[in-house]
């Protein structure tokens, strides 16, 4: 177990500028998601934490000890890659054992340790058969058994689950959860799917083109981003963004054409300005069918128009029509009846994400 | 119900398969039917399809007294030295040229280019540097300039085939705590095999029926199987008897071969493909 830091690390492949000055301290026993859109550089980040790709500059930590100059045998970590890369031409039990045996562990050892590990992983008894004869679930299991197998410092994972079917993702997600929880080591997990990491991660480092855009506990990114990339990345259906004015005074508020919509007294709103242009960003849930005379503390009530209901069993995804904008409502699954239907909502603007227009930032 | 009623083959199919079956198998017939037909035999109309008594006296005389045998034991020494060769130097170079990019664009097809060249262009300055450095008329020369000249296509068929196989494994293999050295010989170099195998038969064949720079090269030392068919045409006529029985004797060791590696060989060839 160990921690893991990096110091403004760069990434070039030729004139291409893959990772532009990382800086990321992930604590011991940590589970670190690093998502992304593809091409933002998060894959680059672990193979290059794994040794497998060199750093143009800057520094990796493992466990206190710069490893830049390390092979990645001599890093100590373990890699579960996106397809597998099981060795066809072993068993499952010597493509577990392999890195025991290029370690030159005894053989009883070896044996021991790949025993247990097939326990832990439910796959004893596929233990004599070769990767070909394995369905792509039992296959990522395997991967895995070779990677837990030797009690590493650090496991990276490389999108282990976008090969799987969507049930066995879901399956193997909750494994790998189950998996962290009782060894505990410090795991840096890269994916691009946004549920992934909101369920996986102790801490999600979201990256857009080379950079961490914002790192931080699930919920907190979830809740407060800083700009409307995390808001737009992170959340399903995504958050709407409504073109609105800012209007200070006694009681703040936005405009969104027409319509005021009051915010919450104690929200701060430092360095903004008033009639500033801002997007206000609705979560689904963020909308709910009015309820009640008036609206809750924190929320305004406005009307909208139905356009299309999505219903998805326990509940509904409304796109509304509202003050000219088009913004997603999740409702309750009988809430709403038909397309064309003018309906009160209630929004709740205590929770509701303000961005600069122009820089698209959260306003703090 | 399982068929029991047994497929007709039609009668077009029949005529169809049997003359191209009699196409392959008649020369093949005819070759060992020659070996052992006493020499009246040979060109007799109409012709003998099977000798009243047949004779192995052809062989006897191919294999000594035309030397036929130390021909065979010079090809199988100088083939199977040179294919070794060539298969190791051959999937070094294909590697590195797959995985390191080594020489850029440009480095790969001049390695295939060298086999635009025809031979002949070059004997005379290779005879020469032979007769120089004293190697002409030793196994060791012909396996040199063999090794030289199967390399290039040995090199492709495995580029091809490293290049086709996902980088994945061996990186695994380095997280795991191989060597790059140790990634290589014990998870890409199994994995390619196939491709391997299908270069080294390629390569074993083009030493073994090799002609013209045995030829050239070798005289009464070094001289391989297919320079010994040379001695069977004289002034007197040619010695079908003996030059079938040693074409026979020659097919030996390439129908092995061929036997042994037939499962990998139409692996190796439908290149790359190593997906499990």
């Amino acid at each position: 177990m160990a921690q893991v830091t990096i110091r403004d690390l760069h990434k070039h492949y030729g004139a291409f500028h893959a990772v532009r000055g990382i800086d990321l301290a992930i604590g011991d026993g940590e589970f670190c998601v690093l998502v992304g859109p593809s091409g933002c550089g998060k894959s680059t980040l672990l193979r290059t934490i794994a040794g497998l790709e060199d750093a143009s500059a800057g520094t990796i930590e493992i466990g206190g000890e710069t490893v830049n100059d390390l092979r990645p045998r001599d890093r100590d970590v373990a890699m579960v890659f996106q397809d597998y890369a099981l060795y066809p031409h072993m068993t499952v039990a010597a493509n577990i054992g392999f890195g025991l045996r290029a370690r030159r562990m005894p053989k009883p050892d070896i044996d021991a340790r790949v025993t247990e590990a097939a326990r832990m992983l439910g796959i004893t008894p596929l233990l004599e058969r070769t990767p070909r004869q394995l369905s792509g679930g039992q296959r990522q299991r395997v991967a895995i058994g070779r990677a837990i197998v030797r009690n590493p410092r650090v496991f990276l994972f490389d999108e282990p689950l976008s090969n799987l079917d969507a049930q066995l993702r879901d399956e193997m997600r909750t494994e790998i959860k189950r998996l962290h929880q009782e060894i505990a080591t410090t795991m840096i997990y890269v994916t691009h799917d946004q549920i992934e990491a909101m369920t996986l991660a102790d801490r999600i480092v979201l990256m857009k083109d080379g950079v961490i855009e914002q790192q931080g506990a699930p919920l907190d990114l979830f809740e407060r981003p800083v700009s409307t990339f995390v808001a737009g990345f992170l959340g399903s259906p995504r958050m709407s963004f409504l073109p609105a004015t800012l209007a200070l005074g006694p009681e703040a508020a936005v405009a969104v054409g027409d319509t005021r919509l009051p915010l919450a007294p104690d929200r701060r709103l430092d360095g903004a300005a008033d009639g500033q242009p801002v997007l206000l960003g609705l979560r689904p849930e963020h909308l709910s069918r009015a309820q009640g005379p008036a609206p809750r503390p924190g929320w305004a009530r406005h009307t909208a128009t139905v356009e299309l209901v999505q219903p998805t069993g326990s509940r509904s995804y409304a796109t509304l029509r509202l003050a000219g904008a088009q913004v997603i409502a999740e409702l309750q699954a009988h809430d709403v009846s038909a397309a064309g239907e003018r309906i009160e909502v209630d929004i709740n603007t205590a929770r509701a994400s303000l961005f600069d227009r122009k820089t698209e930032r959260a306003l703090a | 119900m399982p068929a029991t009623r047994r497929r007709r083959l039609p009668l077009g199919r029949i005529l169809l398969l049997g003359g191209f079956l009699a196409f392959v198998l008649l020369p093949l017939y005819w070759m060992v039917n020659t070996s052992i037909k006493p020499s009246d035999d040979y060109l007799a109309i109409p012709p003998v399809w099977f000798p009243e008594h047949p004779t192995m006296v052809h062989y006897t005389a191919a294999l000594f007294s035309y030397r036929g045998l130390e021909g065979l034991i010079n090809s199988l020494v100088v083939s199977v030295c040179a294919t070794i060769l060539s298969a190791l130097l051959g999937t070094l170079m294909a590697y590195s040229l797959a995985r390191f990019n080594t020489g850029g664009r440009h480095l790969s097809f001049w390695v295939l280019s060298q086999r635009f060249l025809p031979p002949i262009g070059i004997i005379l300055p290779i005879f020469l540097i032979y007769r120089t450095l004293g190697i002409h008329d030793t196994k060791f020369g012909l396996i040199l300039v063999y090794t030289v000249f199967t390399l290039p296509v040995s090199v492709w068929m495995m580029f091809a085939y490293f290049r086709g196989m996902p980088t994945s494994m061996e990186e695994a293999a380095q997280v795991d705590g191989c060597t790059r050295w140790e990634a290589f010989w014990r998870v890409a170099v199994p994995l390619a095999a196939p491709g391997v195998a299908a270069a080294a038969v390629f390569a074993f064949i083009a030493c073994w029926t090799e002609f013209f720079f045995a030829l050239v090269l070798t005289s009464r030392n070094a001289f391989t199987l297919p320079t010994v068919f040379r001695s069977f045409i004289g002034f007197q006529g040619a010695q079908y008897g003996e030059a079938a029985a040693l074409a026979v004797v020659s097919l030996v060791p390439s129908a092995i071969l061929g036997m042994l590696v037939q499962r990998h060989l139409v692996r190796g060839l439908t290149l790359g493909a190593v997906r499990g």
